[in-house]
C-alpha cells in the first residue's frame, strides 16, 4: 500500500497561485475559501534578508490530531495511500478538527461539514497527479509514494535538504519543502 | 515577530472565514456549555456527597433541589452545543459510534449517562409539583427509600459522573496540542475546581438549611484557594515551556486578554468573593448573595477567556535557517 506525500521545491516556487486556482476549479471550492494557499516568509536583518515562497495545504500527517479528536469517525485516514479525508455524511460540524490542526488547514464548508485538501483523491485513484501539481508552471511540486525508494519524491528527499512545517508539533507531516 | 534583532515576516494568501487572521471557530456556545457542564459537574458531586454521607436525612437538604436545577442547566448547555454544530441534521452520528481517542465522543456518552443519574437523584424525593403531574412518582420514591444501599449508590454514581463531566470539559480543550494555551494537563483540574467552586456558590445561595449554607461557603473558600494555586502552577508550567506556550501565558498575564483576566476572573471572580466569604464565615459580616454571584459570573468569564485566548494562541510557522 503506498503512502502518498508531496515534495515542493521552494527554489522554484514563484507564488503565482496557479495551484490555488487549479484546486478551486477542480474541487469546486466556494468563493472566499481555500484548500491551498501561498506563504511568503522573509527573515533576516537588512541587508542579509532571505525569502522563501511556498504553497501550503493540509499536510496529510502520519500522526493526525484532526482524526483523533473526531467524535464520529468522519475524519479518517483513507486506506488508499494514507490520505487524510473527511466523510461529509458523517461530519456533524463540531469544528474540533479545525481547532486541532496546528496548520489551520481546515475550514467549515458553507454546507456545514469540515473541509480540506484531499490530495485530489479522485484523480490520484485514476493514476493522475493532484490538480495543483499538474498545473504548476515551474514544476516545483512533486507527488508520489514516500515508501517507494525509487519514486521521484523519495529520490528528491534523499538528494536535497528539506524541512517540514511545524516539526515541533509532532504531527509528522507528509509534505516536504526542498531548500 | 522580532528574534535577536532579526525580523521574521510571514504573509499568507489564505483567508478562510473564522480561521484567518486568527482562529475564532468556537463562539459563545462552547464557553457557555463548558461553564454549565462544569457547574453541573460540581452540583452532582456536592449532591452525591450529601447523599453518600447520609446528609440527605437532614431537613431541607439541598440534595433534593440541586438535581432538577442541574438537569435544566445541562439541557441548556447541550442545546448550546447543538447550536454550535454546523451540520445539525447529522447530530445523531455522535451516538452511532464510540471513538476512544476523541474526548468529544467520551463527552457525548457521559452526557447521556448524566440524565439517569440526575433523575434517580430527583426520584429520591420528587418535588410536590412533580407529584401533582405524576402521582405515581411517590411509589417509586417509597421503593427507593426502602433500600439504603441503593441510595448510597445513587450518591456514588452522581459523584463519579460529576467527576467525569467536570474533568472532560477541560480535557476537551487540553487534548489539542495545536493551541498552546489549552495544551496543559492542569486545565481539567482548573475546570473541575472552578466547576466545584461555582456549584458550591450556587448551593450556598439557595440552601434553606443555614448550617448547609455555611458549610458550602467554607467549601467554596477552599475551592477558590485551590483554583488560585492551580492558576499559579499552570502559568509556571506554560512560562517554563516552549516559546508558543510562553506567548500563550503572556496573552492572559500581560497581553490582550490580561485586563479581562485580572479584573473579572482573578479580582471580581475569585479574590474579592474570597475576602467577603472569609469575613462571612468568621461572622464579621452577614452572608449575602453578592459573593456567590460574583463567583458564578467569574466562572463564566473564565471559560470565555480560556476559549477565546486559547484559539488565538498558536505555533509560529517559520523555517528559514
Amino acid at each position: 500500500m503506498p503512502r502518498y506525500g508531496m515534495v515542493i521545491d521552494t527554489k522554484k516556487c514563484v507564488g503565482c497561485q496557479d495551484c490555488v486556482v487549479a484546486c478551486k476549479t477542480e474541487n469546486n471550492i466556494p468563493e472566499g475559501y481555500n484548500r491551498d494557499w501561498i506563504v511568503t516568509e522573509v527573515k533576516g536583518k537588512f541587508p542579509t534578508v532571505q525569502m522563501e515562497i511556498r504553497t501550503e495545504r493540509c499536510n496529510h500527517c502520519s500522526n493526525t490530531p484532526c482524526v483523533s479528536c473526531c467524535p464520529t469517525g468522519a475524519s479518517h485516514i483513507h486506506e488508499f495511500g494514507g490520505i487524510v479525508l473527511v466523510d461529509h455524511e458523517m461530519c456533524i460540524g463540531c469544528k474540533a478538527c479545525v481547532e486541532a490542526c496546528p496548520y489551520d488547514a481546515r475550514y467549515i464548508h458553507p454546507d456545514g461539514y469540515a473541509d480540506k485538501c484531499t490530495f485530489c483523491i479522485h484523480r490520484v485513484e485514476k493514476g493522475q497527479n493532484p490538480a495543483c501539481v499538474e498545473v504548476c508552471p515551474t514544476h516545483c511540486m512533486y507527488f508520489g509514494d514516500l515508501d517507494d525508494p525509487n519514486s521521484e519524491v523519495s529520490k528528491l528527499l534523499q538528494s536535497r535538504k528539506w524541512h517540514v512545517n511545524l516539526p515541533d508539533a509532532g504531527t509528522e507531516p507528509n509534505i516536504f519543502y526542498l531548500i | 515577530m522580532i528574534l535577536a534583532e532579526q525580523i521574521i515576516e510571514l504573509t499568507t494568501t489564505r483567508h478562510n472565514p473564522h480561521v484567518d487572521p486568527f482562529m475564532a471557530m468556537w463562539e459563545w456556545q462552547i464557553p457557555v456549555y463548558l461553564f454549565l457542564g462544569g457547574m453541573v459537574a460540581g452540583m452532582m458531586i456536592i449532591s452525591g456527597y450529601f447523599i453518600f454521607s447520609n446528609r440527605y436525612k437532614v431537613a431541607d437538604c439541598s440534595c433534593f433541589s440541586i438535581p432538577f436545577t442541574a438537569l435544566v442547566l445541562i439541557s441548556i448547555g447541550m442545546f448550546a452545543l447543538f447550536l454550535d454544530l454546523a451540520h445539525k441534521p447529522y447530530v445523531w452520528r455522535l451516538y452511532t459510534t464510540f471513538q476512544v481517542k476523541s474526548p468529544m465522543s467520551w463527552g457525548a456518552w457521559i452526557l447521556l449517562l448524566i440524565y439517569p443519574a440526575l433523575i434517580a437523584n430527583i426520584l429520591m424525593k420528587p418535588s410536590p409539583w412533580m407529584l401533582r403531574f405524576i402521582p405515581r412518582l411517590s411509589d417509586i420514591s417509597v421503593k427507593i427509600n426502602q433500600h439504603p444501599f441503593l441510595i448510597k449508590n445513587i450518591g456514588v454514581l452522581n459523584m463519579l459522573l460529576g467527576l467525569m463531566l467536570g474533568a472532560y470539559t477541560g480535557v476537551l480543550l487540553s487534548s489539542m496540542g495545536s493551541r498552546p494555551l489549552w495544551n496543559t494537563s492542569l486545565l481539567w483540574v482548573l475546570f473541575l475546581t472552578s466547576g466545584l467552586s461555582t456549584a458550591a456558590a450556587y448551593v450556598h445561595l439557595i440552601a434553606k438549611n443555614k448550617e448547609e449554607s455555611e458549610l458550602l461557603a467554607k467549601a467554596d473558600n477552599g475551592f477558590i484557594v485551590i483554583e488560585l494555586f492551580i492558576f499559579v502552577m499552570m502559568f509556571l508550567g506554560l512560562l517554563s515551556s516552549a516559546r508558543p506556550h510562553i506567548e500563550a501565558a503572556e496573552l492572559l498575564l500581560t497581553g490582550a486578554y490580561a485586563p479581562a483576566f485580572w479584573v473579572f476572573v482573578i479580582g471580581l471572580g475569585l479574590v474579592i468573593p474570597l475576602i467577603i466569604q472569609l469575613l462571612a464565615v468568621n461572622h464579621k459580616i452577614k452572608h449575602t448573595p453578592i459573593a456567590p454571584i460574583m463567583v458564578i459570573i467569574g466562572g463564566l468569564i473564565l471559560r470565555f477567556i480560556i476559549v477565546e485566548a486559547g484559539q488565538y494562541s498558536h505555533w509560529f510557522n517559520a523555517h528559514l535557517k
